[in-house]
């Protein structure tokens, strides 16, 4: 194996700091610097506590050290508003950047679904959709290799604790682009989503529904064989992935129950949907620098 | 009391499309919104029963558009105003875009009790377009009025001109209710009007509505004949006969809302709205009353009782939208059963 690819996170939140956890045990991305605002915020505390080299002038204020570090990916758990600027900037530089705000510029990822295509081209910019469409977008997915999916629905309820004031001031985002990711990445024809917040205490872990309409008579055996298969891709980076209910067969309705568990790094374990963006934006990170290892391999 | 007006809003054509699993036709929306018209009724809602955009496997896909079920009443009303409502998460501001053009005058934007901050966007954007703008905090009977309060205040900081306390569940029994709406009635600005919406599981719809004006309240919801969720709303026609005997004014015609009750609605009804045992444990219960026939469906697809899936969903604290979890949870109910059978089977 060559070298890890060197990082930079950009928002030291909750999402930014569960990703720094995991990205710290990955065995192809290392995260060098943690960008924040605010030179007393936890996060970034946290970070200098694991070694990390921190900035607190925002983007601008590690723009000088991008080559110097050999920083060639950046994660942008900040906003919508600011994150098309940082990703000129850092682009600029060489950097992917790897989008898990719902700013959306480049191509929505999805990794068991289309993140080896996308690997394929010259990626600057990727969108990590949000995390219901992480949660569901690969079941629909499963359904419409198999068979045409008309339409495609997804109901993601999540934890009154585990939802942020960004997402809650701005939940419209949440289920446009959620719905176009169904359609884009998940084939469905249709694609529509919804988003629950249940304040139960103790609070519970994330639950997703996917129904899908098909056309034709739905090919039952293929495709609860093809869902089963799927389930096994997510749960590679995400184990605690787990189909409750399902494949139910209705008519030209087949759908699938799911809890989503994280792993409990920073965030808690019933922070699901959390902990499956940071953990399918890593995954994409190190597809990246597998398919560049293996170039380099080929060149050499 | 007397001579106060109380501004009745009508549920039938928005609640009422749970009960109708969502399938009231054009010509049933018209011949009852005229009808509801000419007897003076102000506000009459139409949407889908989960409010605009909520046509979905989810919930039930309609028999029209929340546009076409709006431009085949707005128009043929001569003093009735309509009103739409939407869940954040479920609908979004292009939806409340397409009400306002459509014509109607008053938006209410539903949260869960204790998740007002979803509803920025949309308060915010309803207010600026000049309507009505209502905030109805549903499930209220699962937090503290000092709570509900302060849920309430963030509503009307985002734009909203009226506060909804929303007995989703119809669980509410009149203190609470007396509780409930004084608080909010003291704590919110004069200016902020205070609104109760009942459903009546366990019986109480008129009385809880009646405690609500006492309260404070000036604008109370009912379904006439009581069509909606659950064991339906607050029966309109009977809450305004008592109110005319309490010397209140609601410029409503009682015997033309009763005849529309009984030659209109009734005949409209699937099955006989009243307080059956499903629909008693909502109110028993604290359940969300949309749940019921979701889980009369799941009882005989699956074998396992309604009743026991109502209880279950209230131990687990479900909300208002989640009924994706009543076919989940039959299905996990149904394996344990045949578990336990074959356990003592063979033990």
């Amino acid at each position: 194996m060559s070298k890890k690819l060197r990082a930079v996170i950009i928002g030291p939140g909750n999402i930014g700091t569960d990703l720094l956890i995991k990205m710290l045990r990955s065995e192809w991305v290392e995260p060098v610097w943690m960008v924040g605002i605010d030179p007393e915020s936890d996060g970034l505390k946290r970070a200098a506590e694991m070694g990390i080299k921190v900035c607190s002038e925002g983007v601008d204020g590690v723009l000088p050290f991008i080559k110097a570090d050999d920083i060639t990916i950046a994660f942008d758990a900040t906003s919508a508003y600011v994150h098309a600027e940082n990703s000129r900037k850092l682009n600029e530089l060489g950097v992917t950047m790897i989008d898990l705000t719902p700013a959306a510029i480049g191509p929505y990822c999805i990794p068991p679904v289309n993140l080896a295509a996308l690997s394929q081209g010259n990626i600057q910019n990727v969108n990590m959709v949000t995390c219901g469409g992480q949660a569901t977008i690969p079941m629909v997915a499963a359904v419409s290799r198999v068979q045409s999916v008309s339409y495609g629905e997804i109901i993601a309820t999540v934890s009154s604790r585990s939802i942020g004031p960004g997402t809650r001031a701005n939940i419209d985002e949440f289920t446009r682009t959620t719905a176009s990711a169904v359609e884009k990445v998940g084939g469905a024809k249709q694609g529509k989503a919804i988003i629950v917040i249940n304040p139960a205490e103790p609070p519970l872990i994330m639950r997703d529904t996917i129904h899908c309409l098909v056309e034709g008579e739905a090919d039952q055996a293929a495709i609860t064989a093809s869902v089963h298969d799927m389930v096994g891709e997510v749960q590679r980076y995400v184990p605690g992935y787990r189909l409750v209910n399902g494949p139910v067969f209705d008519g030209q309705r087949v759908s699938m129950y799911m809890e989503v568990e994280g792993l409990g790094d920073y965030l808690p374990k019933y922070a699901g949907n959390l902990d499956i963006m940071t953990a399918a934006a890593l995954r994409t990170a190190e597809m990246i620098a597998q398919k560049l290892t293996e170039a380099s391999a080929i060149t050499a | 009391m007397t001579n106060k007006f109380v501004k009745l809003h009508d549920m039938s054509l928005r609640d009422g499309m749970h009960s109708k699993r969502h399938q009231i036709s054009i010509e049933q929306m018209i011949a009852v919104s005229t009808a509801l018209d000419a007897a003076g009724m102000p506000l009459i809602e139409v949407t889908h029963g989960d409010g605009l955009g909520g046509a979905s496997v989810n919930y039930g896909f309609p028999a029209h558009s929340d546009e076409d079920y709006l431009n085949a009443v707005i128009p043929k009303m001569t003093q009735a105003k309509v009103s739409a409502l939407l869940l954040p998460g479920i609908g979004t501001v292009d939806h409340i875009r397409m009400a306002q053009a459509c014509g109607v005058s008053t938006l209410r934007v539903a949260t869960h009790c204790t998740e007002a901050d979803v509803s920025q966007q949309h308060i915010a954007y309803s207010a600026k377009l000049g309507l009505d703008t209502v905030g109805f905090l549903m499930m209220a009977h699962m937090i503290s009025a000092e709570a509900l309060l302060e849920q309430a205040k963030l509503m009307v900081s985002y734009g909203a001109n009226c506060i909804y306390c929303t007995d989703s569940a119809g669980f509410m029994l009149p203190e609470e209710v007396t509780e409930k709406i004084s608080t909010l009635r003291n704590g919110l600005p004069d200016n902020v009007e205070i609104g109760f919406h009942g459903h009546h599981n366990l019986a109480m719809g008129v009385a809880n509505s009646v405690a609500a004006i006492n309260a404070g309240a000036s604008r109370i919801d009912g379904s006439v004949a009581g069509l909606g969720a659950g064991a339906g709303n607050t029966p309109l026609e009977v809450l305004v006969a008592v109110l005319h005997r309490m010397g209140m004014k609601t410029g409503i015609d009682l015997y033309k809302i009763m005849d529309v009750a009984e030659d209109l609605i009734v005949p409209m009804m699937d099955s006989p709205i009243r307080i059956d045992r499903d629909a008693l444990t909502l109110g028993y219960a604290g359940v969300y009353s949309s749940f019921l026939l979701f889980a009369k469906r799941a009882e005989q697809r699956y074998g396992v009782s309604a009743r026991d899936i109502l209880v279950e969903l209230g131990r687990r604290g479900t909300v208002g939208g989640q009924e994706d979890m009543i076919e989940d949870l039959a299905l996990t109910m149904a394996k344990e059963n045949v578990t336990a059978e074959t356990a003592s089977a063979t033990g």
